[in-house]
């Protein structure tokens, strides 16, 4: 009788003979994992798809995505006798006839809701440690792509039910479309195979969400999370953590229980949020009518910074020689987020011409430590809140009693302010860091112990901060604005790009002009001897 | 976390109270580690990894067998919740009952595979990470990083692979294969394109056209009731649809079209309308299209007091007494209105089809 480590070796013998995994396993098992809380963030994202794979799997069994009309004649009787779609109804169905069905869908939506929201979190995270730098603008890039197909992804999903609410979802979607010039009635009518809403639409997008989408967010994850493994994990700065080498556990058994872990941990709160707290109570909306809509309608969180500039764009449109432009559909839903989303992907690009820094960067910035980044960060995610808030108007209204019209107005106007504002304020706050961290390392930390001297003087006794304390807060690079290159090259020859210089040296300048810079020795030893 | 020893590495803290009045003592320690060259002057030495900090668990075997437990005791509660899932979906079958029972049975059904499934997995998280921070080594461990960039020699060889093959195949050679095959792939992409023709007709002019008509009776919508002038108060609205559309083809499509609401405004309150709409309201009755001009979402919500029809969707909002003309929000248009008369039975009736298309604006709605 073989021992349990014999047949095990066994197995790993046949594998190995046919695969060469050993060679795998051994540089993999210990491979360095760098730890932090903020670094799960992303697993969420990761785990919350998995989830959604796992249960829409599993509602896919009985949901049957048509729409053919039926009455309806199951389980929930104030729907009895009601004329809706097949979709809408096996969507009843799976609610109260299906054992475990109603807890599926509110796992799926939860998931979807925590999928977009972890990597959001996870963005604003990667943008504020510079972790999106060389060489990891790909992943970030990947990044903005899973975001922005996130949130087709779960327009898609809620629209499926072929509720009172999610029709009102793709009514909206049909007047974007429109309001594309020239060819947006074309667009219509391929979408919805004719008119709206037909009868082509729910299984056209089932096939989208299902499957081609899906099959997409796999393909992007999977390189994603390979670059992670192969460009390594970078971590925060600390003594010992510099740009050579990677400090953390080993891959095997540590991260990979603690990531493993993880996983059943998101899906068990998933899950027990989806046991008390119901999401999208279909029944209660009734099936669709283009003829209805129920007031405070409101989308999921993730369309919310969309339907904000929907709401608040003023109602700009131009008529000439009988074709009409909508900019008041067109800009708010199609060009604003193009541009919006378009500066997120080229950020990294953006911020390496700026900076002229061409290397490689594994340690994080502590976010101080890039003030106009961590500001310009800020900004835009008041920007993003602000719309979202404005997405919610007349939820504002009800609940706060006041006018729609001045709430809207407000944000017409308070959009091209407070944004500003909180990039000011944050570089301030940021700048104020830098000195104190300064202030730490050239003068100690203050002990609060009052000591009188010999001459009567009073004075509080200051403490050396510890050896790695200083080094975490003086580790950064001093920054300063690219110069002006001179007007003619080293052979006295005129440079053809002198604009682009300039432009350059100017956004520089703002990047870094009032940067405070780690505290040196030299300084420390100065300051020493002048006592 | 309540295990960590409170060891400092290396915690020797001076300087209590220095009497030479010395307030900004930091840092003698790097500034006198000896260093190589000036580079003293200009970055602070990184001291290395702190000293590795004991848990209770690593050196009291007790504490390490009470970890165990605590795991084990985590993973056991886990197939308690597996159970609870079990017991819970064969105990509970929420559409044996109907009627008002049903909502509650479903949710206890919920909630209870809900909490049992959650337990199942919430548990074997937490025990496995309790396992791995509280049992397995904790230890960092460094590896080296080397740069992404290959080496020359490699780049160069790659290169050189590279050319060789070009050249093998002839590409700058051969340019007659080159520019025909680009030639042949350049438009490839429209087979991807144009087998989506199919995927619907061409809009054509049924965007511009509903299914009002001539002498179509006003239905009142749901109910399908014909409404006579008199069955409205003043100040009274209903949502109506042109009769018989129940019996159309594709219902939805022409009632995503077709659906309008009715308003009695008082004589007063006409006054203001458009001169080359006299005649299209009986008696006050004017009926408009539901269909947002903004971006299709039906109308909705009439206010009485301020004659205002408000959309519940981006707040456009209408004024009725001036022939629907948008006074806030994101819509451009007023509401299309129709023109509606009288039958021979006294009932309501649409004079005419809308006369311009309803709904959002398109690039050719003005043709």
């Amino acid at each position: 009788m073989p021992t349990l480590e014999e047949r095990a070796g066994n197995i790993a013998n046949e594998i190995d003979e046919r695969f060469g995994t050993a060679k795998f396993v051994r540089r993999s098992a210990r491979k360095v994992f760098p730890d932090h809380w903020s670094f799960m963030l992303g697993e969420i994202a990761l785990y919350s798809f998995i989830i959604l794979l796992l249960t829409g799997t599993f509602l896919s069994l009985w949901f049957r995505p048509s729409q053919g009309q039926v009455v309806y004649d199951g389980s929930y009787v104030p729907l009895h006798g009601l004329k809706m779609s097949e979709a809408y109804s096996s969507t009843l169905h799976i609610s109260f006839d299906v054992r475990g069905g109603l807890i599926m869908r509110q796992i799926h939506h939860w998931a979807a809701l925590i999928f977009v929201a972890a990597m959001i979190v996870h963005s604003a995270r990667v943008f504020f440690t510079g972790a999106f730098r060389k060489p990891r603008e790909t992943n970030w890039l990947i990044g903005v792509a899973l975001i922005s197909l996130s949130i087709i992804e779960g327009l898609l999903g809620y629209s499926l039910p072929d509720d009172l609410l999610s029709g009102t979802g793709f009514r909206i979607a049909e007047g974007v479309l429109l309001g594309i010039p020239v060819v947006g009635t074309y667009l219509s009518f391929f979408l919805f195979g004719g008119e709206f809403p037909g009868e082509d639409l729910i299984p056209r997008i089932y096939t989208m969400h299902v499957l081609l989408l899906p099959g997409i967010f796999l393909a992007l994850i999977t390189v994603h999370v390979m670059l992670v493994w192969y460009q390594k994990h970078t971590h925060y700065p600390g003594p010992g953590r510099t740009e050579k080498n990677s400090v953390g556990y080993p891959f095997f058994p540590v991260y990979t229980a603690k990531a493993g872990g993880f996983f059943f941990i998101t899906f068990g709160v998933t899950t027990l949020l989806s046991a008390f707290a119901t999401i999208n109570p279909i029944w209660l909306f009734g099936p669709y009518t283009p003829t209805q809509v129920s007031a405070g309608s409101q989308p999921d969180f993730y369309m919310g910074f969309l339907e904000g500039i929907l709401r608040m764009f003023p109602n700009w449109e131009i008529t000439a020689w009988g074709y009409t432009l909508s900019l008041n559909v067109l800009v708010p839903t199609l060009i604003i987020p193009g541009v919006l989303f378009t500066l997120m992907a080229i950020y990294p690009m953006l911020e390496r011409w700026v900076t002229g820094d061409n290397r490689e960067h594994h340690v994080l910035d502590r976010p101080r430590n890039a003030p106009t980044r961590t500001g310009l960060g800020v900004m835009s995610i008041v920007t993003w809140l602000m719309l979202l808030a404005a997405g919610a108007n007349d939820i504002l209204a009800i609940t706060f009693h006041l006018s729609i019209n001045s709430i809207t107005n407000f944000f017409r106007i308070s959009i091209f302010i407070i944004p500003p504002i909180s990039y000011v304020v944050t570089k301030r706050i940021c700048l104020g860091l830098q000195r104190r961290d300064r202030d730490l390392v050239l003068h100690g930390r203050e002990t609060g112990r009052i000591v009188r001297l010999p001459n009567g003087e009073m004075i509080e006794v200051h403490e050396p901060i510890s050896e790695a304390d200083l080094y975490t807060l003086t580790q950064h690079e001093p920054r300063h604005p690219v110069e002006l290159e001179p007007v003619t090259d080293s052979n006295g020859i005129p440079r053809r790009s002198i604009l682009s210089s300039k432009i350059r040296a100017r956004v520089s300048r703002f990047y870094f002009e009032d940067t405070v810079n780690p505290p040196t020795p030299a300084e420390v030893h100065e300051l020493e001897g002048h006592h | 976390m309540s295990d960590q020893l409170d060891t400092e590495p290396g915690g020797e803290r001076i300087h209590d109270g220095d009497p030479s009045g010395t307030t900004d003592v930091a840092t003698q320690r790097s500034l006198e580690t000896p260093h190589s060259g000036g580079e003293l002057e200009t970055r602070f030495r990184d001291p290395g990894l702190p000293a590795h900090v004991y848990r209770h668990s690593d050196i009291d075997p007790k504490a390490a067998k009470r970890r165990e437990r605590e795991v084990a005791t985590l993973f056991g509660l886990s197939t308690l919740g597996t159970l609870l899932f079990i017991v819970a979906y064969f105990a509970i079958k929420p559409n044996d009952t109907s009627g008002s029972e049903l909502i509650d049975r479903v949710g206890l059904s919920t909630r209870l595979l809900g909490l049992g499934l959650g337990l199942a997995l919430f548990c074997i998280g937490a025990g496995a990470i309790h396992w791995a921070k509280t049992l397995m080594p904790d230890d960092e461990i460094v590896t080296e990083r080397k740069p992404m960039r290959s080496a020359d020699e490699d780049r160069e060889a790659a290169v050189e692979a590279l050319k060789e093959g070009a050249a093998g195949a002839g590409l700058g050679r051969r340019k007659l294969i080159r520019n025909s095959l680009l030639g042949a792939m350049a438009p490839l992409g429209l087979l991807a394109i144009i087998p989506l023709r199919d995927l619907g007709p061409l809009p054509g002019d049924s965007l511009g056209e509903t299914a009002w008509g001539p002498g179509k009776r006003l239905m009142s919508d749901p109910a399908g009731r014909p409404i006579k002038p008199e069955d409205v108060e003043i100040g009274g609205v209903v949502h109506v649809l042109p009769e018989g559309i129940e019996k159309s083809e594709h219902r939805l499509n022409e009632e995503a079209k077709a659906t309008a609401i009715l308003i009695r405004l008082a004589p007063e309150d006409l006054l203001a309308q458009r001169p080359d709409r006299k005649g299209w309201d009986v008696s006050g009755i004017v009926v408009y299209s539901k269909v947002c001009t903004h971006v299709g979402c039906p109308v909705g919500l009439y206010e009485q007091q301020t004659h205002h029809l408000l959309c519940p969707c981006h707040q456009s909002t209408f004024d009725v007494p001036r022939n629907c003309k948008v006074i806030f929000g994101p819509a451009h248009r007023a509401l299309p209105q129709l023109k509606i008369t009288t039958n021979a039975d006294g009932y309501l009736v649409a004079a005419q089809d809308f006369q311009e298309p309803v709904g959002p604006s398109f690039w050719e709605r003005g043709k």
